[in-house]
């Protein structure tokens, strides 16, 4: 599996072989607070990079949940569906969101690694 | 200039989120989060910062009952010294400026006023009051909540005496030597108390509160909390263009009062007789998804028929839950809804409220 790179929109991404795993971060599951909605793309789907593929509300608020790259949603985490307070025990691991089928790997190297991403989630949280 | 309440700095200290409300900066929430602190509070005892809100004092006797009853459109001369009656102060067209709470003190009455809301009130009471009373917003005295099953337990380890109290009823209490008022209320659909003392002593009673095993609170919990007790907001689901009867607030209005003279007393009267052309109602969604205020509503034939003014998830009914207005004819418990969440109509039905049962003391025994 390759190095998690993450976006400013607070998702995270993993790659292997051509398919990419999605979630949101736990900086971003901690600025939500509990979430109690979550709303996932359609599986067959294809998602543009920066384009909406999802929905998570707290008990606060909803929020957008945006793809970091294009592609075809191949599966959904519908356990996150049927019981979204997964989400904040473990959103960077069991929790992720879709797995897509990589459009073009290149959108890849547009992305923050885990040094940057920490440092700009710092940044942007005040 | 935003404004703090004297317990801000013990707010800081719990690890609360800070947001401006009403001018203040309150808690939303703390660490654990508001949906542990949502069942906290119906299976222990929670605290809430409630002291952005006004505390109305009007001295006077008899002429200013009167005069208070060509205001608000409840019953004061039949209420006891330390009871407490549900109301509003209302405009000519009879829509509401605000809800409140009003309790007979010995020398006048107490109104307990929203924060957003005090200013304006204290102006117009002042007014309608020609002047003729002593009218302080006491800024020197905080209000704290405590709700939940072990309120009382809790708040009688620090205050003697207290288990007495009848639901909305209130009486005055020792505390660290000094008189602080207590009344038998609140706002979470739970048994529990509001105290109001003076702001030197608040902290420290807070302190003794959460070494009692009571836990701080925040906004958003309270907000969760009197949504499952379908208790309305102000500014959400009441305001200046709602009247109570349509708010389905008909029973804070005593029929002896029905044919008396208050602000838009004419308009209320004929809602009683004729009926209102919409209606406050509880709606529960058939899935997960969360209408939040100004959702549409929509009928089975797409026809538009009103809107959300309140909705969340509700952490011990765990499901999505909401309040809004729909026409009259729509209002029946059980009729099918949609509501328009991100374009998509989402099946809902009209149910009764709360949607979470109350378990109010009345004196000592659970009813």
């Amino acid at each position: 599996m390759s190095e998690v790179k993450f976006s400013k929109e607070h998702e995270w991404i993993t790659l292997e072989g051509e398919v990419a795993t999605i979630g949101i971060t736990k900086h971003a599951t901690e600025m939500l607070g509990d979430i109690v909605f979550a709303e996932l793309p359609e599986k067959g789907k294809n998602v543009e990079k920066d384009g909406t593929a999802g929905v998570v509300e707290s008990t606060k608020a909803a929020s957008d949940v945006y793809t970091p790259i294009s592609g075809e949603v191949v599966d959904i985490n519908q356990s996150i569906v049927d019981d979204p307070a997964k989400i904040n025990e473990d959103p960077e691991g069991a929790a992720w969101f879709f797995k897509l089928k990589v459009k073009d790997l290149s959108e890849l190297d547009t992305l923050m690694n885990k040094e940057e991403y920490e440092k700009f989630a710092k940044e942007t949280s005040s | 200039m935003i404004k703090k309440t004297p317990l801000y700095n013990l707010h800081i200290q719990h690890g609360a989120k800070m947001v401006e409300f009403a001018g203040y900066q309150m808690p939303i929430q703390y660490k654990s989060g508001i949906i542990q602190e949502h069942k906290f509070t119906r299976e222990n005892a929670g605290i809430f910062d409630v002291s952005h809100m006004g505390q109305l004092f009007i001295t006077g006797s008899d002429q200013l009952t009167d005069d208070l009853e060509k205001i608000f459109p409840v019953n004061l001369k039949n209420l006891k010294i330390n009871q407490s009656k549900y109301s509003f102060l209302m405009n000519e067209q009879g829509g509401i400026y605000d809800d409140l709470i009003i309790t007979k003190l010995k020398d006048g009455y107490l109104i307990i006023l929203n924060a957003a809301c005090k200013k304006q009130d204290f102006e117009i009471i002042k007014k309608k009051l020609d002047d003729k009373y002593e009218l302080n917003l006491d800024e020197s005295l905080s209000l704290i909540a405590i709700q939940g099953p072990k309120a009382k337990d809790v708040l009688g380890k620090a205050v003697s005496n207290i288990t007495n109290l009848k639901f909305m009823n209130g009486g005055e209490f020792e505390y660290d030597n000094s008189n602080i008022y207590i009344t038998r209320s609140g706002y979470t659909g739970e048994d529990g108390f509001e105290i109001s003392l003076e702001n030197k002593k608040v902290e420290k009673f807070v302190d003794q509160l959460i070494n009692y095993g009571a836990k701080l609170i925040g906004l958003g919990a309270r907000d969760t909390l009197r949504l499952e007790a379908g208790l309305c907001l102000y500014g959400n689901d009441l305001d200046e263009k709602t009247s109570p009867i349509e708010a389905n607030l008909k029973w804070a209005i005593p029929k002896s009062r029905v044919d008396s003279d208050y602000p838009g007393s004419n308009i209320i009267k004929k809602q009683i007789y004729d009926g209102v052309k919409t209606l406050r109602v509880g709606i529960k969604p058939e899935t997960r998804v969360i209408a939040r205020g100004n959702t549409k509503i929509f009928d089975q034939n797409n026809k538009e028929i009103g809107k959300v003014t309140s909705g969340t998830f509700g952490p011990s009914v765990e499901c999505s839950i909401a309040m809004g207005y729909v026409e009259n004819n729509y209002s029946p418990t059980n009729t099918k809804i949609f509501l328009e969440v991100r374009g998509k109509k989402v099946p809902a039905n009209v149910c009764d409220l709360p949607f979470y049962k109350k378990n109010y003391v009345k004196g000592e025994k659970n009813v």
